[in-house]
């Protein structure tokens, strides 16, 4: 439990500061390398990184929508998905980072067992 | 083994990655955009959007101060003119960039490289960037671009705008970047002087770009030149002028001469011979505006008021950009257009100056008869000619390079031959167009001049530099002067020159010379007590040379009508004035459609409307059903009236509304009214009926689908400049229409309106429907719009450096040099 918990924060916190130099992808980098650093099984490993962007996202857009008064979350809400529907912009991009996140944390979970695999062989 | 999980759990994150960083799998790259860090997200403005800033940046020669009021106003304070023009620069991309990108991409020729050769139906490599390369419009900017930059004060001007705009450019990060950046996925090039110039050319083709060449040539072949003549004639003599009948005008400076054998080859009426379809793009009829000055004599306060109102397109975010420059050589305040500096329509410490279209016809055909498809040379003059030939590259988005190659010749750039026909069904032959805005001139310098003029004589000198597109250029200063100039480098043609397509291998049908600038209609401090410009003739048909063109006649005739009635003159006279929704041509027609109707014969459905229409108060008003009634039924007369003159005969153009309610007006046994496929002979009863007749089923789907109200029928509304509906305001309450002086139609009309008090301290109001910020995601995208559709104004603030403490004050940016 403590592993998720701090897995998660870290990914958070690291996908914030990566994002603010590096294109918005690096979210894989961050949540791939936590998940080598701090070893969890492969599910726990992918809803660590699915969950901790999924998080990280949402809120930060929903904040930013709620202080724009939903203005531009509105139109482009219709824009994608023809639906005036802010909220729903910004459950969609929770997704694409979770789904993002989750499989790079995943990919970091099997990486982790690689190497030691391949030494008892 | 857990090789296998690994590689597809990697495979499927970078398969998510792809699919989300690009738009190979779905039509957008969502991650990229939905990134709350990068994304649009990033262009969600908070309400509370901070636009302080300190900025130092290299490229400025001193300090300059921007207050911004509360409606996003910036006041620039600059100690050098280069900085001030520098730091609009800088506003202008701050707030405006990609539309400023958007509109020079037009203007180039250059929509594919963003935007690729489809989008939806429309065929944009085609019908839009083949089409203004074609017509030369590039090339015109290339030409014109040299005279600004041979100009040291207009060099400087465009200069240090570039810098400015470039600096802003060079801030922007992936996630600062404007939203429509994202959405298209392109970025910003580096602004030049020259993209200044493709702007004006713009400009110039909304404004100068609009003919019926073909249509006409198309009526000469098919009506007698009597048919012809009275279908569309050159002038009508019910329109009052811009400068009044009466108007003594001198001896011309230059009498073109009709071509010798123009009678047996150019009107050449009713000779079988090839029509061809009209423009495959045309600007719009009606842009057009209103200007008016009353003078001391004719105003309550005693001093001058200037109004004006250009009316465009209307779009969001807006053709103007509200703003006030002030150094230690001049303050000036007004409209001005992202993509270019200074001011176009406003005032300064002394003096005001404002535009109307003068809608004068710059743009003819001559057909070109080429050697062979090589299209080196042409004939002309007795002799083979060699052509220019320029071969323009287009970039297309995802697709190869695409080659176009135009022939340019003695007239200008053969826009229409067998490569290209602008999606028309032609023959193949060959046209070039000769157009005023190919000729090299300096507008721009119009506006520096004017933003520092202080007085008749500076005004002067600085409309002087207007040649295309041709201007009512109006004029009020404290000083008690009002002034209106028909302004333009107008070419000297003999009567209908240019009105057919001409023959282009014959030196006698070119231009002859140009009118000579002094012989311009104009007035300075008439007898009237003031001047006014609506887009009618700026003539009567005493001026010596030939008008041709568009012209609208109503608003001006009404405007005349009331400035003259009117006295004590107050600025509330003239906020109602220029909100005017009077509808001219129905004040004009309507009673004699009325009036020839014999009542007892109306059936039972029509009767409930002819009732409305009969207590209707004539005005435009949104909620009245008086003007949709009005402007269906009189579409469906005029469909009537002319439909068996025009009846198998193919691409020729439908008489103006000015023409069918002068023969309503004056003739009561109009020819026209009879219809020549019947033995009766049809009166404007019989048409009047037939007309309601066909006008039914449209007046009750308006009535069935709750759109009989005149707001809800014209449907006003501003689109973004993609047409994205969640970007646009749509439906619109509000009236008037083409035919009053508030000229809101569908997505047209007044795009700013001004009106200036010239008392010791200016006082001015104003507004335009958009908002001073062009991020979609702003509060102050389109909050104007409000306000411009009840009519009201702002009182605009002409700020005093000394008022930098007050509390309208709600941001301020400094910039230093760096």
């Amino acid at each position: 439990m403590t592993k998720f918990l701090v897995s998660l924060v870290l990914i958070m916190l690291l996908s914030f500061a990566a994002c603010l130099y590096l294109p918005w992808w690096s979210i894989a980098l961050v949540a791939c390398i936590i998940a080598i650093l701090i070893p969890q099984k492969p599910l726990p490993s992918f809803t660590t990184g699915f969950l901790a962007l999924f998080i990280l996202w949402s809120a930060f857009a929903l904040l930013v929508s709620i202080g724009n008064h939903h203005l531009l979350a509105q139109k482009m809400s219709v824009v994608m998905f023809k639906a005036a529907n802010p909220f729903l912009l910004v459950f969609v991009s929770g997704l694409i980072g979770a789904l993002v996140a989750g499989f790079a944390a995943l990919t970091g979970s099997y990486a982790r067992k690689l190497p030691r695999r391949e030494t008892v062989r | 083994m857990r090789l296998v999980p690994f590689l597809l759990s990697a495979g499927i994150t970078v398969l998510l990655i792809l699919a989300f960083n690009t738009s190979l799998v779905l039509p957008a790259p969502l991650g990229k955009l939905l990134s709350p860090q990068h994304g649009v997200w990033q262009n969600a403005d908070p309400a509370d959007e901070d636009y302080n800033a300190s900025l130092v940046l290299p490229g400025l020669k001193g300090k300059t101060e921007v207050y911004f009021d509360d409606r996003l106003v910036p006041h620039v304070f600059a100690e050098y003119d280069e900085d001030a023009f520098f730091v609009q620069g800088y506003l202008h991309a701050r707030f405006r960039l990609w539309q400023m990108d958007f509109q020079t991409r037009v203007a180039a020729g250059r929509l594919s490289e963003v935007l690729g050769d489809k989008n939806g139906l429309k065929d944009i490599l085609n019908r839009v960037d083949r089409y203004f390369r074609r017509l030369g419009l590039p090339y015109a900017a290339e030409r014109s671009l040299k005279l600004i930059e041979a100009d040291s004060a207009t060099k400087m001007f465009c200069d240090s705008y570039t810098a400015g705009v470039n600096a802003y450019i060079k801030s922007l990060t992936e996630s600062s970047m404007p939203l429509e950046y994202k959405l298209l996925g392109f970025q910003p090039e580096p602004w030049s002087n020259g993209k200044t110039a493709l702007f004006l050319k713009f400009m110039s083709f909304d404004l100068a770009g609009y003919e019926k060449d073909f249509e006409y040539t198309a009526a000469r072949n098919a009506f007698t030149k009597e048919l012809f003549d009275q279908l569309y004639p050159d002038y009508q003599g019910f329109v009052d002028p811009v400068v009044p009948k009466g108007t003594v005008f001198d001896q011309p400076g230059i009498v073109p001469v009709k071509p010798a054998d123009a009678d047996s080859i150019y009107f050449n009426y009713k000779k079988a011979g090839n029509a061809l379809p009209g423009e495959p793009l045309k600007p719009d009829r009606e842009n057009g505006s209103n200007n008016w000055a009353v003078g001391p004599a004719k105003s309550k306060s005693g001093h001058p008021i200037l109004c004006n109102d250009p009316h465009l397109g209307l779009n969001l975010p807006s053709l103007w950009y509200e703003i006030q420059l002030q150094t230690p050589r001049f303050n000036v305040y007004g409209a001005s257009f992202p993509c270019s500096p200074g001011v176009a329509i406003g005032f300064n410490d002394s003096c005001a100056f404002g535009f109307t279209n003068a809608g004068r016809d710059v743009r003819d055909y001559y057909a070109i008869r080429f050697k062979d498809d090589t299209r080196k040379q042409y004939w002309f003059n007795g002799s083979w000619k060699d052509t220019e030939l320029r071969i323009e590259r287009f970039k297309v988005k995802n697709k190869p390079d695409v080659l176009d190659t135009v022939a340019y010749t003695v007239f200008g750039p053969v826009l229409f031959d067998k490569n290209y026909t602008g999606g028309r069904v032609t023959n193949g032959e060959s046209y070039a167009v000769r157009w005023k805005a190919h000729d090299p001139s300096n507008e721009v310098k119009v506006f520096y001049l004017l933003n520092r003029a202080r007085n008749y004589n500076d005004y002067l000198t600085a409309i002087k530099n207007f040649h295309t597109p041709g201007q009512n250029c109006i004029f009020a200063a404290k000083n008690g002067d009002i002034a209106l100039w028909a302004q333009g480098e107008f070419p000297a043609k003999w009567k209908r020159q240019g009105e057919f397509v001409m023959p282009g291998y014959d030196s006698s049908y070119m231009w002859q010379g140009m009118i000579p600038q002094a012989e311009n209609p104009h007035q300075l401090n008439p007898e009237r007590g003031f001047v006014s410009s609506a887009n009618q003739y700026p003539a009567d048909s005493s001026y010596p040379y030939y008008m041709g063109g568009s012209f609208a006649p109503y608003r001006g005739l009404y405007i005349n009508q009331r400035l003259s009635a009117m006295q004590q003159v107050t600025l509330q006279d003239m906020m109602k004035l220029q909100t005017d929704n009077y509808n001219v041509l129905a004040g004009s027609v309507l009673p004699h459609m009325l009036k020839a109707v014999d009542e007892s014969k109306l059936l039972e459905g029509q009767k409930q409307y002819w009732n409305t229409l009969k207590s209707w108060s004539g005005y435009n008003n949104p909620q009245e059903e008086g003007p949709t009634i009005f402007d269906i039924l009189f579409d469906s007369l005029h469909a009537v009236v002319y439909e068996d003159e025009l009846a198998g005969v193919e691409h020729v153009p439908a008489p103006y509304e000015s023409v069918l309610a002068e023969g309503i007006v004056q003739d009561s046994a109009y020819r026209f009214f009879d219809d020549i496929r019947t033995p009766r002979k049809e009166t404007l009863q019989d048409d009047v009926m037939e007309a309601l007749r066909r006008a039914m089923p449209v007046l009750e789907k308006a009535r069935t689908s709750n759109s009989l109200k005149w707001y809800q029928f014209k449907d006003t509304h501003i689109n973004h400049l993609l047409a994205l509906p969640s970007f646009s305001r749509q439906h619109i309450n509000t009236g008037g229409g083409t035919y009053s002086v508030n000229a809101t139609r569908d997505d047209h009309g007044p795009s700013w309106r001004m009106i200036v008090h010239l008392s010791p301290e200016i006082e001015a109001y104003g507004v335009y429907p958009g908002g001073q910020n062009g991020d979609p995601g702003s509060m102050y995208y389109d909050n104007f719009i409000g306000t411009w559709q009840q009519g009201r104004y702002y009182r605009l603030w002409f700020m005093k450096k000394q008022e930098a403490q007050s509390n309208r004050i709600k941001w301020k940016m400094t910039f230093d040099r760096g």
